[in-house]
């Protein structure tokens, strides 16, 4: 058996009125890779808070035991000169500095009074090798792509001598291709005897890279499942993960008829809004029914926010060609506004940058979109407002104590069902979802899938962007796939695999 | 025990200005207790009152600034001056012109913020410096001693003076009357609006609180209504000021444009997204400030009874001050009138308590800035503190 490499031994933090961490213990062997799955909110981030010194020994009980000695880190300084660096899921690069300055932001090169230029950029690419990045560590960070500042993460994290490095979430802004190259570079460490904490919500990265992982649900460690004893699939975490057995992960649509053609987009290119001669979105047609749900699988990159958002009302790209028919009749609009009162719905992926105002309360954010709804000559019914806000409430089963709340404070899941509150409350029939349940919890995504069917139901088009496929096979009734600015195919979900949707990508890359 | 802690977190200015008032009343032997001080107080700072009500709107938008406005107060004080007194155009007259020229600047100004995307804070640093050295130009050129005076009575008598004046030391009946009907107004508005959240099953508060509420405003408003009757009247800046700040509480809490001020302030492409014209609002909010600029120039000129080159000096600053200190947000988003004329109330009072204490200028500022500062580090921490739980 392996050397434990660090322990964690009844760890309790207790926030005021909330224990996020209750008598947990956690372990970890030299060299391995091990993963910690959890809901939203079970208190992964926190224990590795607390592993990492940003929770200062004393503000929790219990002990931690790295290499053979107790640590009692007060500050991040403290736990990474003993080699336990985390990246953590927002990148903490400086967009406008080169690779070279970023990666030893902090651990600058060179004297006391001076920094060391040549060393700097020598050793910064002596780094950079090693996570498999050909780019000169002169390049501005603002000038590589979010996989390739991922790496620069990881190279900073090197630089810094990690025996540990723990990943929160390292995969969430990377596409598929990216994501696949970090998980091999993982494996890579291992084989040279790097120890890894991955903190991940996606499944199939658990399964494909971790040797151990540990299930933390409400404060506490439930299990730790290893995969050299036993097989390990994506349902047997989700039961560890929620409790009990999911055994349908989408809710069962109802057949409900579906009806004419609501909305038709013919030939529709976009152009980016910055480099104008660029192509963006490239001659795409969809057209979507009464009680349809749509579905656009693409990788992230591949324009489907751009499509969607140049149709919602053209708020992205700098040209739009082609036609949009609501309704059977031909539209030009020119701004959300119009788009609102054509009934069209852009959720967005993006719920805490462009969704929702995080600062404001629930009622607030409920009735941004459609305040005319709530208010008589330009003076806002707050009563009206309130009841609107708390009608959705009970509707959508949002967790909270009331709906002046800011939304803030909400979970993710919860906030999203504000941002779809917020747009129902518009009375769309045409609602493209971009990334419904992007960052939110099992329970919670099954939660959305209910509210998409019942909105498809009750004769709604249904419009879902989503770059996970079995979610999109899953929840849809057709399937459009979309690849560097183009749709390359289209199926039926009940002809629709992962494996044909792959298929699809990648013969259209080949085609090039 | 947490009740009230909140409560008292939520009027710390108002417990703060209530004990600095006492403080000062103490220092200067009950000198600040004394009705030409209550006066006082009410004319010296009217023009902080106007100007933060616009600064506020700018501030909801996303902690944007008008750095022009001062400047702009002495460059109107010249033109009214030009119209007024040296072309002897009719004050009405002079008083729209000048108006028009307010919304003219506010135009290029909020085309600049909200079209062309010139940051805020550089738009209206270029009319700090440009219109001090167009009003100081204009008032040179038009006479020998820099000043402009003397202006016709009815310009004087719309924007400064008393309502119904009377000899002071003798109680003035309207100012008491108008006392007990805004009086009567606040304890109708209390009860009524509990009375509608309990019977559509809200949350309300107890009915003690209520009471205590009236009571407690019910006093103050009364006092005020002494003092200044005593003094002699109502300060006829006082109206002005009052008509604007219900307008402003009305159009931030009530409208929906006060509405999108906020989201704009909390989250702008959110805002955007939702279907609202963002620059619109933007353009409005430096309209607006422009035009309560305009009318912060007439209750200027009127009070010093003439058009001065000094005029409007740092009067921006004043502004942002108050803002600041009665909780409205630097970054936006957050704020409101109410606690705006808190702050500005406070400062005031600090101002004058210590003018009468015969606390030097220079160290007056120091004071100042000290004030300013911890306020929004405790706005900071406070918040931090809410955040964490």
């Amino acid at each position: 058996m392996a050397k434990v490499l660090l322990e964690m031994k009844n760890i309790t933090k207790t926030f005021p009125g909330v224990k996020a961490l209750d008598n947990v213990n956690f372990q970890v062997e030299e060299g391995e890779i091990h993963a910690l799955v959890g809901e939203n909110g079970a208190g992964k981030s926190t224990l590795m808070n607390v592993l990492s010194g940003i929770y200062p020994y004393g503000t929790y009980e219990g002990s931690i035991i790295y290499n053979g000695e107790e640590c009692q880190f007060q500050t991040i300084r403290d736990s990474e000169k003993k080699g336990i660096v985390i990246i953590h899921q927002e990148l903490a690069l400086v967009p406008q500095m080169s690779i070279g300055e970023n990666m030893f932001l902090g651990n600058e090169r060179g004297s006391k009074n001076a920094i060391n230029w040549n060393e700097t950029y020598k050793e910064a690419d002596k780094y950079l090798k090693m996570v498999g990045l050909s780019e000169s560590s002169h390049v501005l960070v603002k000038d590589i792509g979010t996989g390739k500042q991922q790496l620069v993460e990881i190279a900073k994290a090197l630089a810094k001598n990690a025996k540990l490095l723990i990943l929160d979430e390292p995969t969430s802004s990377l596409n598929e291709t990216d994501s696949r190259a970090l998980l091999d570079l993982m494996l890579e460490f291992k084989k040279q005897g790097m120890t890894m904490i991955i903190i991940t919500h996606k499944l199939n990265e658990v399964v494909y890279v971790a040797d151990k992982i540990t299930v933390v649900r409400d404060g506490s460690t439930i299990e730790t499942m290893d995969k050299h004893s036993e097989t390990i699939d994506e349902d047997r975490i989700i039961k560890g993960m929620v409790g009990r057995e999911i055994t349908n992960r989408f809710p069962k649509r109802e057949n409900v008829p579906i009806g004419d053609i609501n909305m038709e987009v013919d030939d529709w290119t976009v152009y980016h809004p910055l480099y104008t001669e660029r192509k963006v979105v490239n001659n795409v047609s969809l057209s979507v029914r009464a009680g349809e749900v749509v579905g656009i699988y693409g990788l992230m990159g591949a324009g489907r926010t751009e499509l969607a958002m140049s149709i919602f009302g053209r708020s992205y790209g700098s040209e739009i060609q082609g036609t949009l028919k609501v309704h059977g009749k031909e539209m030009t609009l020119k701004s959300p506004r119009e788009a609102i009162n054509a009934k069209i719905a852009y959720v967005t992926e993006d719920r805490k940058g462009n969704g929702l105002v995080l600062s404001n309360p629930i009622r607030v954010n409920n009735s941004l979109a459609n305040l005319a709804g709530v208010s008589n000559r330009g003076i806002i019914d707050k009563d009206k407002e309130y009841a609107v806000a708390m009608d959705y409430k009970e509707k959508l089963k949002t967790k909270t104590p009331t709906v002046e709340q800011n939304v803030g404070n909400l979970s993710g899941g919860n906030q999203q069902k504000v941002l779809l509150a917020k747009w129902m409350f518009t009375d769309p029939d045409i609602l493209i979802l971009d990334e419904p349940t992007r960052g939110i919890d099992v329970g919670a995504k099954y939660e959305i899938y209910c509210i998409i069917n019942d909105l498809a139901a009750s004769g709604k088009s249904v419009i879902m962007i989503s770059s996970e496929l079995p979610e999109i096979i899953g929840m849809s009734d057709r399937i459009y796939i979309m690849n560097e600015g183009r749709f390359v195919g289209e199926m039926k979900a009940s002809e629709a695999t992962q494996e044909n949707i792959m298929a699809c990508i990648i013969q259209s890359g080949k085609g090039e | 025990m947490k009740k009230y802690g909140d409560l008292l977190k939520k009027n710390a200015m108002l417990i703060v200005l209530v004990l600095v008032y006492i403080f000062f009343t103490v220092r200067t032997g009950g000198q600040m207790f004394q009705p030409l001080n209550f006066n006082a107080l009410i004319t010296q700072n009217a023009y902080v009152y106007i100007l933060a009500t616009g600064m506020l709107v700018c501030m909801l938008t996303g902690g944007n600034i008008d750095l022009s406005c001062g400047s702009f107060v002495c460059f109107m004080g010249a033109v009214g001056g030009i119209l007024m007194v040296i072309l002897g155009l009719n004050p009405i007259v002079s008083v729209l012109l000048m108006l028009l020229i307010g919304v003219a600047y506010g135009c290029i100004l909020g085309y600049l913020i909200a079209y062309v995307d010139v940051p805020p804070w550089i738009a209206t640093l270029a009319g700090y410096l440009a219109f001090r050295g167009l009003g100081t130009k204009l008032l040179s050129s038009n006479s020998a001693t820099g000043s402009i005076s003397p202006f016709p009575e009815t310009f004087l008598n719309l924007f400064s003076g008393k309502l119904f004046a009377t000899p002071i030391g003798r109680m003035n009946m309207p100012c008491l009357i108008c006392g007990i009907i805004i009086s009567v107004i606040v304890v109708f508005v209390n009860f009524s609006a509990r009375a509608g959240k309990v019977k559509k099953g809200y949350e309300a508060d107890s009915m003690v609180s209520v009471i205590v509420k009236s009571v407690l405003s019910v006093a103050a408003v009364m006092l005020f209504a002494y003092k200044l009757g005593m003094s002699g009247g109502i300060p006829t800046a006082l109206i002005w000021v009052a008509v604007i700040v219900l307008i402003y509480s009305f159009v931030t809490s009530k409208t929906v444009l006060g509405r999108y001020f906020y989201t704009i302030g909390g989250n702008k492409e959110t805002t955007r997204l939702s279907g609202i014209d963002t620059k619109k609002i933007m353009f409005a909010a430096y309209l607006n400030m422009a035009v309560l600029t305009v009318i912060t120039s007439y209750v200027v000129v009127a009070r010093f009874q003439a058009a001065n080159s000094t005029a409007g000096t740092n009067y921006e600053m004043d502004a942002i001050a108050a803002c600041v200190v009665g909780g409205v947000s630097a970054y936006g988003g957050s704020g409101n009138v109410l606690g705006m004329v808190i702050g500005a109330t406070l400062i005031g009072v600090i101002n004058l308590g210590m003018s009468l204490t015969g606390v030097e200028a220079n160290f007056q500022k120091v004071v100042k800035g000290v004030v300013l500062l911890a306020a929004v580090a405790f706005d900071i921490l406070a918040n931090k503190k809410n955040s964490e739980k």
